[in-house]
């Protein structure tokens, strides 16, 4: 029982059977989240760092509970708050830190690749918590156990990924690993947001019509619009956007199932979903976010085992 | 492969201990019993059906604890994880703790550890079926015993349940 990798970088370098891994030991690990002591001895030894280059309020909350609750040591690490200000490389400023006797590094980057750039010259295991437009795995492990735990399963599974396709790290490791556990995927959203080669690519559908994506689907990911990557016009405003492809309750009315509603978060209300779709009882909105630590704690369980001796 | 307790031997020692357990308990009244997993629950399952002979069944109060995050081993190697499921407090209660074969104490240990975690209780026993005399690292007894054995280092025993191993035995493996 263990990963077939030192680090978690993206979910493009796990096999099928690291990802079954993980969100089975999850499942145990949501279990211990619901005693009333929420909190098990289990990596009394280790010490994490959680280097944050960018900003973060979900994933960085989760990952550091996450760590806490196995009792790991953390440290937190803020770029704006150090000496990155004054001009310190990425590597020397992991090196510095690691010779503190640090086991894990878990890092967010605005920089893609910044992770991976890592793991080729330092000892520790890293976990990436996002890398610029790349990927995002935990995040896509937390939705994957997300529609596991409310429709059973993966496989055969219809979920559709629908909003800033071009921009999400989100999108991409969800992609990934929807195809890799055996879901049928469906990317929509306004063909300037959707890279052209997606369908050859991903072996993907493809959709610019929301209501036909939502007809299709069992699961419906909605994706903020990443204004802070965009440094072009890829659509008018935010207001024509979302007239066409903001989610709310009147369209989901509209369709003859009722379909299960993801976000990522931070929501951006009245955008990509409306606060009736957002709050309804659709939306597993809030479920993702609890199991978020429940997969975190099961990814630096599993890193961090067994590296010993 | 040498036989310590045949099927018969075993079922008759199962419904021993579970009077002995219901002896010191009389009928369950503030008692609760946790199978150790995972292969301590073939063994804690066959206690509480012949328990339900006796008491009640809605009387006995019955979970199951995986020990794996609270192991002293965990940077050496991981374990395959099992499903924890207490779905009571322990708070002020008598706990049985039940496996099937005490050896160096370690899991035990863990076990203590893992309790702590769902309350204070007023009291722990510790029901096993085979004792490993004279090999324990940790000052850790029995209170109800099965069948101890003398056992070296080299040996291993091996408790076979029918729904596991398709028959039901405990063997002494050289």
């Amino acid at each position: 029982m263990q990963l077939s990798t030192k680090h978690l970088l993206g979910i493009r370098d796990l096999k099928s059977d690291d990802i079954q891994l993980i969100l089975d030991t999850a499942t145990q690990f949501k279990e211990v989240l619901q005693r009333p002591i929420k909190k098990v001895p289990t990596l009394r030894d280790v010490t994490i760092v959680n280097l944050f280059f960018e900003n973060s309020t979900r994933t960085r909350i989760s990952f550091e509970l996450a760590e806490k609750r196995l009792s790991a040591d953390t440290i937190n690490f803020t770029a704006s708050a150090s000496s990155v200000s004054k001009g310190e490389s990425l590597l020397d400023t992991v090196n510095n830190i690691l010779s503190m006797k640090v086991d894990m590094v878990v890092m967010r980057h605005s920089a893609s690749g910044a992770p991976h750039f890592l793991a080729k010259h330092i000892p520790a295991s890293i976990v990436n918590a996002g890398d610029g437009i790349n990927e995002h795995p935990t995040q896509a492990l937390l939705d994957a156990f997300s529609i596991r735990e409310k429709l059973g399963s993966l496989a055969g599974k219809r979920v559709a990924i629908i909003g800033d396709i071009m921009h999400s790290r989100v999108a991409l490791s969800n992609l990934y690993l929807l195809k890799k556990m055996g879901a049928e995927v469906m990317v929509a959203g306004p063909p300037t947001l959707i890279p052209k080669y997606m369908k050859e690519a991903f072996d993907v559908q493809v959709e610019y019509n929301l209501k036909k994506a939502l007809e299709w689907c069992d699961v419906a990911n909605v994706l903020r619009i990443q204004l802070e990557r965009q440094n072009q016009v890829l659509f008018s405003s935010l207001r024509e956007y979302s007239l066409a492809y903001g989610v709310n309750k009147k369209l989901l009315d509209s369709l003859n199932k009722e379909i299960v509603i993801m976000h990522p978060g931070p929501i951006n209300r009245g955008v990509e979903l409306d606060s009736d779709a957002a709050d309804s009882k659709q939306s597993i909105i809030l479920q993702q976010v609890e199991n978020g630590v429940a997969v975190r704690m099961a990814v630096l369980y599993l890193l961090a085992g067994g590296q010993g001796e | 492969m040498k036989t310590i307790l045949t099927e018969q031997q075993l079922s008759i020692t199962i419904q021993r201990l579970s009077h002995q357990v219901l002896e010191n308990h009389i009928d369950l009244e503030n008692t609760v019993l946790i199978g150790i997993q995972p292969r301590g629950i073939f063994f804690s399952n066959r206690m509480v059906d012949e328990l339900k002979k006796q008491v009640p069944a809605d009387r006995i109060k019955y979970g199951k604890l995986d020990i794996t995050f609270y192991r002293d081993d965990v940077r050496k190697g991981l374990h395959t994880l099992n499903h924890t499921d207490i779905p009571f407090s322990i708070e002020n209660k008598n706990v049985v703790l039940i496996d099937d074969v005490l050896y160096t104490g370690r899991t035990i240990r863990a076990a203590l550890d893992a309790l702590q975690d769902f309350g204070r209780p007023a009291k722990v026993e510790l029901c096993i079926l085979i004792d490993r005399r004279f090999s324990r690292q940790l000052p850790i007894q029995a209170d109800y015993t099965g069948k101890s054995i003398d056992s070296i280092i080299s040996q291993k025993v091996k408790v076979f349940w029918t729904e596991k191993d398709g028959k039901q035995e405990v063997g002494l493996l050289e």
